[in-house]
């Protein structure tokens, strides 16, 4: 049976048990939603592309489905672009898809015509301009087999007007041949031979894992890995929750704003076993004497991270999970008593402290904190950027699989919130909390909207300290207390914001309230915002300075 | 060091930008290019030269095999290889010259494909070290405007890049 593009797009999305996509109508996908208005396919309309994006973002951390987002050509491609990037640079399998205006209006251009494929080129892991409907199956098909296979990430495909409205043969592709694209799954047995001894050997080991082990599914194999061996587990920001939190073996964060004990034990260690996480400059500092130390254990699906900042030991390309079970095969348990002895101490030694005066102003980590108590580490949490983000990754103990959802590699304020209503989307039955900073929540408050529109019930804390915190320390470390551009006094009141979007709207102001207003957002069904009035002038610490060790920390405020 | 890349790719729009686009993007010094089809069909063949240390050469290997349309790189630089390169250049010249000129291009095999009034154009097909030869030699008339293709090497004996 011949149907036209745009049918073919909502076929294909079935094939691919896709039911639900975030976007926004515009001319040049007129066809393609009104094909939609047949399916059972659910559509959640975002107030602004970016938000569709990030939400369906969001829905993909949440659920390790593909995030779908339909958005129209010009302007509404290139609202996009940012959650594209976001998606990009923290490998979350997505596909969007764009109306473009007909073949023959291309490069002439056309009212709301950009060439978004070349504008994307450099933050998707592949994109597709289709320029015949008949091409249309095997390119969807594609396009969802690259978004979710080897290290995920983003791909779009751009649909003229006129391919949506072609007709053609319809048969969805079974199978999948794309000649250029073979990853690697299976780990080479002898380089993981040599990875296991030199773990075996290892006195003083840390496993620093990342957001690979979430996109590969291993969080138990690398439970039983660390509890097998004893290894202490580090993270990075994208692998908060792929290791629970509140464990012995968990040594929070490492990095920039990572904790003094992580810091230590990374770079004190004999052998750390990098596992799904990039070496990233946050991470490691100055990536020449970042654990200089130790042997160098790497195991990841893309070869090209290999080496790529960081000299390695022993390479191992594959998929997490799959090394992983081969390595437990061949590892017993390991007597790192004294390490972990060792690592006790300079937790005790420098520990994530704040003070919270309970008659004074609000703590921001006291907030996190209590977050954390009521909800037991079980919550899903977004996060925008900033110290908000920063005080979740340090008070925050994750406990259960895909359970963060933050834009670690972009840095992209304006992100969480809508991915914390795209968390919800996809896992309905859980709670969801949105960690924001004042500045971010503005970035994307608009998606309230969509939030009391289709009943999300997420809960948003605004940590609000009144200014660009991150921004703000930043400049009181390396531009003398010159504060510019970072005060936000000038910002809605949150609380009457959320109520006239008809959500529930909170302020607080006193310690002693913080509690009891987490508990009415969370015995409220729908979505909450609580707006806590936090104290300004707050430091993120310990903090390493750009470019230095990670273990020469600046522990906190000098005295 | 200079190293010499076979890259097989697929014959499709937007390829050869994907390809260029990652070199500017990772700040890659990419010093030729040449492009064109091969026998296979829908598979077309870049020459790249690039300027880079051994561990900017390995990840610039490895980043190439992420592009989707990329489906083979081979490093050539070490192997037993034929490389050329066809340079056009335009010498500025006239009767009192001409002749002098008409000597360089003999001893370098090369050929003149234009003559003028003031002006003639010649064509020299070589290595590298053969097309700086000529171009100093010829550097002491007036040259007017020179077109090069870029390097293309392939494998010698009966090996084969596929
Ligand atoms: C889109 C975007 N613009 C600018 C920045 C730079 N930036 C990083 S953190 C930050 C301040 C964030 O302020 P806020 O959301 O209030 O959080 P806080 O740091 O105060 O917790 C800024 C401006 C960014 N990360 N993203």
């Amino acid at each position: 049976m011949k149907i036209s593009g745009a049918q073919m797009v909502m076929e294909a999305l079935k094939h691919e048990n896709v039911d639900t996509i975030f976007g926004y109508p515009g001319g040049n996908v007129l066809n393609l939603y009104d094909m939609l208005y047949d399916t059972d396919i659910r559509h959640i309309l975002s107030r602004h592309e970016q938000g569709a994006a990030h939400a369906a973002d969001g829905y993909a951390r949440a659920t390790g489905k593909p995030g779908v987002v339909l958005a129209t050509s010009g302007p509404g491609a290139t609202n996009l672009v940012t959650g594209i990037a976001a998606a990009y640079m923290d490998s979350v399998p997505m596909v969007f898809i764009t109306g473009q205006v007909a073949i023959p209006l291309i490069g002439t251009d056309a009212f709301q015509e950009v060439d978004i494929t070349g504008i994307t080129l450099p933050i998707t892991k592949h994109n597709f301009l289709v320029k015949d409907v008949r091409e249309l199956p095997t390119i969807i098909k594609q396009a969802f087999y690259l978004a979710t296979t080897g290290r995920c990430g983003p791909v779009l495909i751009d649909i003229p007007k006129d391919v949506q409205q072609a007709v053609a043969e319809f048969r969805y592709p079974e199978n999948v041949s794309i000649p250029g694209y073979n990853p690697t799954y299976n780990g080479h047995p002898g380089q993981i031979s040599r990875g296991a001894r030199a773990i075996a050997r290892a006195k003083k080991p840390v496993i620093y894992a990342g957001g690979g082990v979430t996109n590969s599914g291993a969080y138990e194999e690398l439970l039983q890995l660390a509890e097998q061996c004893g290894i202490p587990v580090t993270t990075t920001l994208m692998g908060l929750s792929a290791f629970p939190g509140n464990h012995p073996l968990a040594l929070g964060m490492l990095g920039m704003h990572g904790t003094y004990w992580a810091n230590m034990a990374v770079s004190n260690a004999d052998m750390i076993l990098a596992v799904g996480a990039r070496f990233d400059e946050r991470v490691t500092g100055d990536a020449k004497r970042f654990a200089s130390k130790a042997k160098i254990v790497h195991i990841d699906i893309d070869p090209a991270e290999i080496g790529k900042n960081v000299q390695v030991d022993v390479p191992i390309v594959g998929d997490v999970k799959l090394v992983l079970t081969e390595l437990l095969k061949k590892l017993g348990p390991s007597d790192t008593g004294p390490w972990l002895e060792k690592i006790a101490k300079w937790k005790e030694e420098t520990p994530l402290s704040y003070s919270q005066d309970m008659n004074g102003e609000i703590s921001p980590q006291f907030v996190i904190e209590k977050i954390y108590e009521k909800t037991q580490g079980k919550a899903l949490i977004a996060t925008e950027v900033g110290q908000h983000q920063m005080w979740t990754a340090q008070y925050y103990k994750f406990t259960r699989p895909r359970s963060l959802a933050s834009s670690g590699g972009l840095g992209a304020m304006g992100y969480g919130f809508p991915a914390s209503l795209g968390m919800q989307v996809g896992r309905p039955d859980e709670l969801v909390f949105c960690i924001a900073g004042d500045g971010s929540f503005l970035m994307n408050s608009q998606e309230l909207a969509m939030a009391v529109e289709y009943n999300i019930p997420v809960k948003v804390a605004i940590i609000n300290n009144q200014c660009l915190g991150m921004v703000r320390q930043l400049q009181q470390f390396y531009c003398k207390g010159r504060y510019i551009s970072v005060d936000l006094q000038q910002v809605p009141d949150f609380a009457k914001m959320a109520e006239a979007y008809g959500a529930l709207g909170l302020r607080v102001e006193k310690p002693a309230d913080v509690v009891p207003a987490i508990e009415e957002a969370l015995a409220f069904s729908g979505p909450a915002v609580i707006d806590f009035r936090v104290m300004s002038n707050t430091n993120v610490f310990p903090m390493v300075p750009p470019n230095s060790q990670i273990n020469k920390m600046i522990k906190g405020e000098q005295k | 060091m200079r190293y010499v890349l076979a890259v097989l790719v697929e014959d499709k729009p937007g390829v050869l930008v994907r390809v260029a686009g990652l070199f500017s993007r990772r700040g890659y010094n990419i010093e030729s290019l040449a492009v064109g089809k091969t026998v296979e069909p829908m598979v077309s063949r870049m020459t790249i030269e690039v300027e880079a240390d051994e561990k900017i050469l390995e990840q610039i290997i490895k980043q190439l095999y992420k592009l989707i349309n990329v489906l083979k790189v081979s490093n050539l630089t070490q192997e037993p290889s034929v490389d050329r390169e066809l340079v056009l250049i335009k010498v500025s010249a006239d009767v009192g010259n001409r002749a002098e000129i008409q000597q360089i291009v003999e001893t370098f095999r090369a050929k003149i494909v234009d003559v003028a009034l003031n002006s003639i154009i010649i064509e020299v097909t070589g290595n590298q070290e053969k097309i700086e030869a000529i171009t100093m030699l010829l550097s002491q008339y007036t040259i007017l405007e020179v077109v090069r293709t870029g390097k293309i090497a392939i494998l010698r004996g009966s090996k084969t890049i596929k």
